[in-house]
């Protein structure tokens, strides 16, 4: 158990667990406001863009991520496209996860009752501010558990960066291994940033909703003790 | 599918007025003329790089390396299959192991489940390639996907069973019946409606990650793509990529059509029934 503060093994695993949190935070990024613009797309009056959201969905969710990492480091280089390889890494997690994330939103978006959209329109409100203002804060309550799964997925999802070049988790494996270290002792120091990561972001899902809620009452707090905010933005709208 | 696709439509927007046509007939134009910008731009870089030219494809004409596709494709196949029974096999296995009455038994199949569902599978296969199967990646890969996708599958049978309405265990109960054959007679024939498309996604799953293999040197589909790719002249990456790809796709959408028929089957069989109260 004691490979761990050898010859600058610390060093090699802190970094990879740093890149692996790296990579998988921004691709998540991606991911999300991607997902977000597609599953917009997937439901908008547009027949185009809902076609468009299909096909992406589509085809992301039917390629394994390895092909896809293949493809982003080897092939989009001979088209002059050159990025590093962590930049590679995050496009081909994001743009994988991003057709997840759009799926579980769509069909969290389903779950919101009719009425509620209806009652948006007679207001007079408009697609995006019925989407914006009335169905997603509802659809975020029933798609929380989705959701956690999707990216307690992508750090998992992550370790294949490793196979193309990026230094993280699954390298820092790689690299022990060839020095000759026992696999088993090696496992536990791998597999232990992982469970780590992934309860974190489970525990993050577990409370979101109160971080939300909280933060939507700080919010209501504050606009209602000033001047009227709200009424000056619908008149505005108007 | 349209069905859906139009209930999910109608949730936000009227049937629209002249002047909201008029809207999304331009809004719709603009999303033409952008996917048609992107389209133009990707084949540009790919004529403007080379990419079209004759020799980067003849090297799909060779028999040997349409034979490696074919192999690689076949190994593909092979892997998953045999990962396909063993993860039902130890998820069934698992399943029952988180539904037992003994603690201790509950206790250790759910830190088994929990574990391998929270680790990378690249992670594990690594390990098992190098530590318990050294020079075999077909069972390290066989055996990593069986871990990984067999405890997904036993919490969806699981869940498949718990979804089961509580009134069915309790009836099997008081006429006298013992815990397994409840189980057996019972609950599972009840849950393997509801369970089926889930398996069945969990298997698309399976499929996509036998691409795993690759990074083992397990001679499956992408791995016999990029020898092609690294052994022909000019490096044809981009063409590879082009002929895999699809046949991926086509793979798992034959998958998935699998799965919704039997859903669709289900749905019927279900109709038919008087609806039990919840």
């Amino acid at each position: 158990m004691d490979i761990l503060f050898e010859h600058g093994n610390f060093a090699l695993l802190r970094d990879g667990f740093l890149q692996t949190v790296e990579l998988s935070a921004l691709a998540a990024l991606l991911a999300l406001l991607l997902g977000t613009l597609l599953a917009a797309f997937r439901v908008s009056p547009v027949p185009v863009l809902r076609a468009f959201g299909a096909v992406w969905v589509t085809v992301f969710r039917n390629t394994p991520l390895t092909l896809l990492f293949l493809a982003a480091v080897f092939t989009l280089p001979r088209l002059d496209v050159r990025f590093s390889p962590f930049t590679f890494a995050v496009l081909a997690l994001g743009f994988y996860t991003a057709a997840f994330v759009c799926e579980v939103l769509r069909s969290g978006i389903n779950t919101v009752p009719l009425g509620q959209a209806e009652a948006a329109r007679s207001l007079g409100m408009t697609f995006g501010q019925t989407l914006r203002l009335v169905i997603l804060p509802q659809a975020a309550k029933t798609v929380m558990g989705p959701m956690s799964s999707v990216f307690i997925a992508l750090p998992r999802n992550s370790a294949i960066a490793g196979a193309f070049s990026v230094a993280e988790l699954f390298q820092a494996q790689a690299s022990l291994t060839d020095l000759g270290y026992p696999i088993v002792v090696i496992f536990f120091w791998v597999a232990l940033p992982y469970l780590a990561i992934s309860a974190s972001v489970g525990v993050l899902f577990h409370y979101l909703p109160q971080i939300v809620a909280a933060a939507g009452r700080l919010v209501r707090g504050l606009s209602e003790r000033g001047t009227p905010v709200r009424t000056e933005t619908v008149e505005a709208n108007q | 599918m349209s069905s859906s696709r139009s209930a999910s439509a109608s949730v936000l927007y009227d049937a629209p007025g002249p002047r909201a046509r008029t809207r999304y007939r331009a809004f719709g134009a603009l999303a033409v003329l952008g996917i048609a910008g992107l389209l133009w731009y990707a084949y540009y870089k790919l004529d403007s790089t080379g990419q079209f030219a004759p020799e980067l494809w003849e090297p799909f004409q060779y028999t040997a390396v349409q034979q490696r596709i074919l192999d690689g494709l076949l190994a593909t196949l092979k892997a998953f299959a045999l990962a396909a029974v063993l993860s039902l096999l130890l998820g069934a296995l698992l399943a029952a192991g988180r539904l037992s009455d003994h603690k201790p038994v509950r206790a250790v199949s759910t830190a088994v489940v929990q574990f391998f569902r929270a680790m990378p599978l690249l992670i594990m296969i690594f390990a098992l390639y190098r530590g318990l199967f050294a020079g075999d990646p077909f069972w390290a890969l066989v055996t990593g996907l069986t871990l990984y996708n067999g405890s997904v599958q036993a919490e969806i049978i699981r869940s498949g069973i718990e979804a089961v309405p509580r009134g069915q265990s309790e009836a099997a109960y008081a006429l006298g019946m013992g815990k397994s054959q409840v189980m057996l007679s019972i609950l599972v024939p009840q849950a393997v409606r509801s369970m089926l498309p889930a398996i069945i996604s969990q298997m698309v799953v399976t499929l996509k990650d036998t691409s795993l293999g690759f990074v083992i040197t397990y001679p499956e589909l992408l791995y016999a793509i990029k020898i092609i790719a690294s052994n022909s002249t000019g490096y044809p990456y981009v063409p590879t990529v082009l002929v895999a790809t699809p046949i991926y796709i086509a793979m798992c959408l034959l998958l998935t059509a699998l799965a919704r028929w039997i859903e669709a089957r289900g749905r019927r069989g279900a109709n038919r029934r008087t609806p039990v109260p919840a």
